[in-house]
């Protein structure tokens, strides 16, 4: 571009101006490439991240209620609890229309299990309740008030309109306040009664757990990485077999061996009893309990340590250390002062993926972790497939997602996406 | 770098302490096997030391000592404890003689710096050992199944025949009810359906959108990346709900508007949701395939009239290849183990060889699963030895040498 001092704009081959041709190329060159993204990224978008934000959405979702007793919300919001009245006819007239309606369409049952979580008892009431009411007719049976009562005592229950009362908006913080041990209630948000508190326990120990893992695989991982990135390539792409092999080997392998190897009558404890270290009533128990999932977990997930950290040994001149040491340093001067603090980056870029991975990991907490070593992940899969209370499960998984999302935010920054290696 | 490092015989008075320490660990795992630890630990230092003793003071014949302990530690081994405690005597008397003049003859020195002090010396095999144990640890697993697959009785654990070598311990009988019992065939078959058609959705648009991402000019390119690559990040219990909800719908419709086959539509559900998570795998190998990628090679291409399809499958495709099928390797074993998401969005007729194994694992424990193991472990040494494979052929092809 020596001759832009020329008159005019400088012109391409066909006699454009150069600028808006440069400037159509990019835009080709543009459009090819998300041409050739728009696939896969419509694919993930349709079958991963809409899914997943609609998965989200219900743990603040809650237009059942409404759905269900259209009349009966509106009234009974105005409805006013402190009066310590029962309400007026008025509400158990729509609420008698609205349940004819349920009991046709067989929805009161799915409505009750919702009212149930907050209510216990509610259920019942609903069900045996639903079988008189679906015979009554919505004019002539008129009023109401006393054959509900008469029907179950619950319908007298201040306890029960209050509930309706509480958990009849669109939207609701209920299930987030679940989560963390807490109740949504007419008088606001409060503590769960203590034997309920279990979630927030577990959380703790999910979090808790997840570094001493991190930890053990930092102890464990970072003499291997050393010794594979200081030994001649010869003997350390022997030795990285060993690293690999559990790496590629299924995690259902490695767990069924971890099982084999910690039961009361598993290999480990058979060695020690065979050795006589343990006499053979006391075997040791090291499954179904937090030291199983621990010891399995920091398998399982060693070689996601290992390899990062390789990574950025390998890049470490061994020079360095012996300048060092050539200039006086002790070894462990050495290695603290100079070569540590170069390692840093491949130790913090193995502790979060190992710590990703720990906190949302599922199988092996179930099958070696008894009740006492299960992660939160076990509790969201509890609530999914046993209790079928959905709100909850996904109120439990947006925490974990979250935290999971800002860590790997925090990758990110540090180590850069694009910089992820395998194998 | 091995510096040779003159070595000097050591005194006795080094020697012997530490083969004497050496001999205890091993008395007292003999000791404490037949009753007192204590006894043991003074027994096993006082005969090594003495051996040593003999070895380098009276003997001095390094081939005719280490045969001696051999045969003599064998011996002992099986009145004590039979034929496997016999192999461990074997080895053990093989060790010790060659301990014992490796440090006599200072041979430890050899591959070591002149200048470093004991201390560093110490240290040095120190750490060795450490990182043995370590590597120990990362492999035991492993192999300890491997045996235990073979077990002629029902146990998940090592009978006293097999440890006797008794051909009678051993069984081919586990592999038998794997090949032949039903559920656990068609939980294979399933797995090796699932798995490939998975791989094939995964790498294909997976390739499409890396040589796309790999573009000079895209927009929006780390929002896209995070996209990408979120099936990974996003812990399984999480991708595993949100799709259970998402396929029931997605089923209902195909099975009521479409009006597909229930089974057909179970396939389809699960394959699609491997797919997705396999596809961050291939993204990332094939976007580092490309990182190295000699961009001229395809303006010359097309320099010389190849229209865009024929550059890609004559000229880049070859060369990614390498990345595009370990890419494809980890889509594959990624959904080949996956059990999570399959749990949630399939149905009984969609069990694979890995949610056979966690039932297994859970309800009833049949040691066929170890049999299973076995097998996947083969498998996955295949694999590996692939991938190895590749790796060397695209570092060649692109002209780096094999570090």
């Amino acid at each position: 571009m020596s001759d832009t001092a020329e008159n005019g704009p400088v012109l391409a081959a066909d006699g454009t101006p150069l600028k808006r041709s440069l400037n159509r190329a990019l835009r080709v060159q543009k459009t090819r490439a998300m041409l050739l993204i728009a696939p896969l990224l419509l694919f993930v978008l349709v079958s991963f991240i809409i899914p997943i934000l609609s998965m989200l959405f219900r743990s603040v979702e809650n237009d059942i209620v409404v759905n269900t007793l259209p009349e009966t919300v509106p009234i009974l919001a105005q409805w006013d609890s402190s009066t310590g009245e029962l309400p007026s006819e008025e509400v158990y007239a729509a609420m008698a229309r609205d349940m004819i309606k349920a009991v046709e369409a067989k929805k009161h049952t799915k409505l009750a299990t919702r009212l149930n979580y907050e209510k216990t008892g509610i259920a019942s009431m609903f069900r045996k309740s639903g079988r008189t009411i679906k015979k009554w007719d919505p004019e002539a049976d008129a009023p109401f008030k006393e054959k509900f009562l008469d029907l179950h005592k619950g319908w007298g229950d201040m306890d029960v309109w209050k509930t309706i009362q509480t958990h009849s908006g669109l939207y609701t913080n209920g299930y987030f306040l679940n989560a963390i041990d807490m109740q949504k209630t007419p008088e606001g948000a409060q503590a769960q009664p203590e034997n309920k508190q279990i979630l927030v326990k577990l959380f703790i120990r999910t979090l808790i757990m997840s570094l001493v893992i991190m930890g053990a695989c930092i102890l464990l991982g970072y003499p291997i990485a050393w010794i594979l990135a200081n030994l001649p390539a010869r003997q350390s792409n022997m030795l990285m077999i060993l690293v690999l092999l559990p790496f590629w080997t299924s995690l259902l392998v490695r767990t069924s061996a971890w099982k084999v190897m910690l039961q009361q009558q598993g290999v480990i404890n058979e060695v020690l009893v065979w050795l006589g270290l343990v006499a053979d009533e006391s075997r040791l128990v090291i499954i179904n309990n937090q030291f199983g999932t621990i010891v399995a977990m920091t398998h399982i997930l060693l070689p996601f340590m290992i390899l990062p950290m390789y990574s950025v040994m390998q890049t470490i001149q061994p020079t360095y250390l012996r300048a060092a040491k050539s200039m006086g340093a002790t070894n462990w001067t050495a290695f603290w002062r100079v070569y540590f603090p170069q390692s840093i980056p491949g130790i913090g870029a193995g502790s979060i993926l190992v710590f990703i991975l720990a906190i949302g990991y599922y199988i092996t907490p179930e099958i070696v972790g008894g009740t006492k070593g299960v992660f939160i992940s076990n509790r969201i899969a509890y609530h999914i497939s046993s209790s079928l209370n959905w709100g909850l499960a996904a109120a439990l998984g947006t925490i974990l997602l979250v935290v999971v999302l800002i860590l790997y935010w925090a990758y990110d920054k540090i180590v850069g996406i694009d910089n992820v290696k395998l194998g | 770098m091995a510096a040779l490092t003159p070595i000097s015989r050591k005194p006795l008075s080094l020697v012997l302490p530490t083969v004497a320490a050496a001999g205890a660990i091993l008395g007292l795992f003999v000791g404490t096997a037949n009753g007192s630890g204590l006894m043991g630990i003074i027994i096993g230092a006082a005969a090594i030391a003495g051996l040593a003793f003999v070895y380098t003071q009276v003997l001095k014949n390094e081939k005719l000592a280490k045969w001696i302990s051999i045969v003599g530690m064998a011996a002992l081994g099986f009145v004590l404890g039979g034929i496997p405690a016999a192999i461990i005597g074997a080895l053990a008397g093989w060790f010790y003689s060659w301990f014992i003049y490796w440090l006599y003859e200072g041979r430890y020195r050899q591959r070591l710096l002149p200048y470093l002090t004991p201390g560093q010396v110490l240290w040095h095999y120190g750490f060795r050992v450490i990182c043995g144990a370590i590597f120990i640890f990362l492999i035991t697993p492993i192999l300890v199944v491997m045996p235990l697959s073979f077990n002629s009785q029902d146990f998940f654990t090592f009978t006293p025949e097999m440890l006797r070598f008794e051909a009678e311990g051993y069984s081919l009988k586990h592999y038998q009810d794997f090949f032949t019992n039903n559920e656990w065939q068609r939980s294979f078959k399933n797995s090796l359906l699932i798995a490939p058609i998975a791989t094939i959705i995964s790498v294909s648009l997976g390739t499409l959108a890396a040589i796309g991402l790999s573009q000079s000019h895209v927009p929006g390119r780390r929002a896209i990346m995070a996209i990408l690559i979120s099936p990974m990040i996003v812990p399984l219990i999480i991708s595993a709900t949100g799709m259970f909800f998402f396929y029931a719908q997605i089923g209902n419709w195909m099975e009521g508007t479409l009006g597909f086959n229930k089974n057909f539509v179970g396939y389809v559900k699960v394959i699609l949701a491997h797919a997705v998570l396999g596809i961050p795998f291939v993204i990332i190998t094939v976007t580092a395939t490309l990182v190295g990628f000699d961009r001229s090679l395809t303006r010359a291409a097309s320099n010389m009239g190849a229209d865009p399809v024929t550059t890609f499958f004559r000229v880049q495709m070859p060369l990614i290849l390498p990345g595009v099928i370990s890419g494809g390797l980890f889509a594959f074993i990624t959904s080949f183990d996956e059990v999570v998401v399959v749990l949630f969005v399939g149905s009984a007729s969609q069990k694979t060889l890995p949610w056979q194994m966690f039932t297994g694992l859970r309800e009833q424990i049949s040691p066929t699963i170890l049999a299973v193991a076995t097998i996947l472990v083969g498998i996955s040494i295949a694999l590996l030895i692939t991938l190895e494979f590749l790796r060397r052929r695209s570092e060649r092809l692109r002209g780096m040498t094999p570090q």
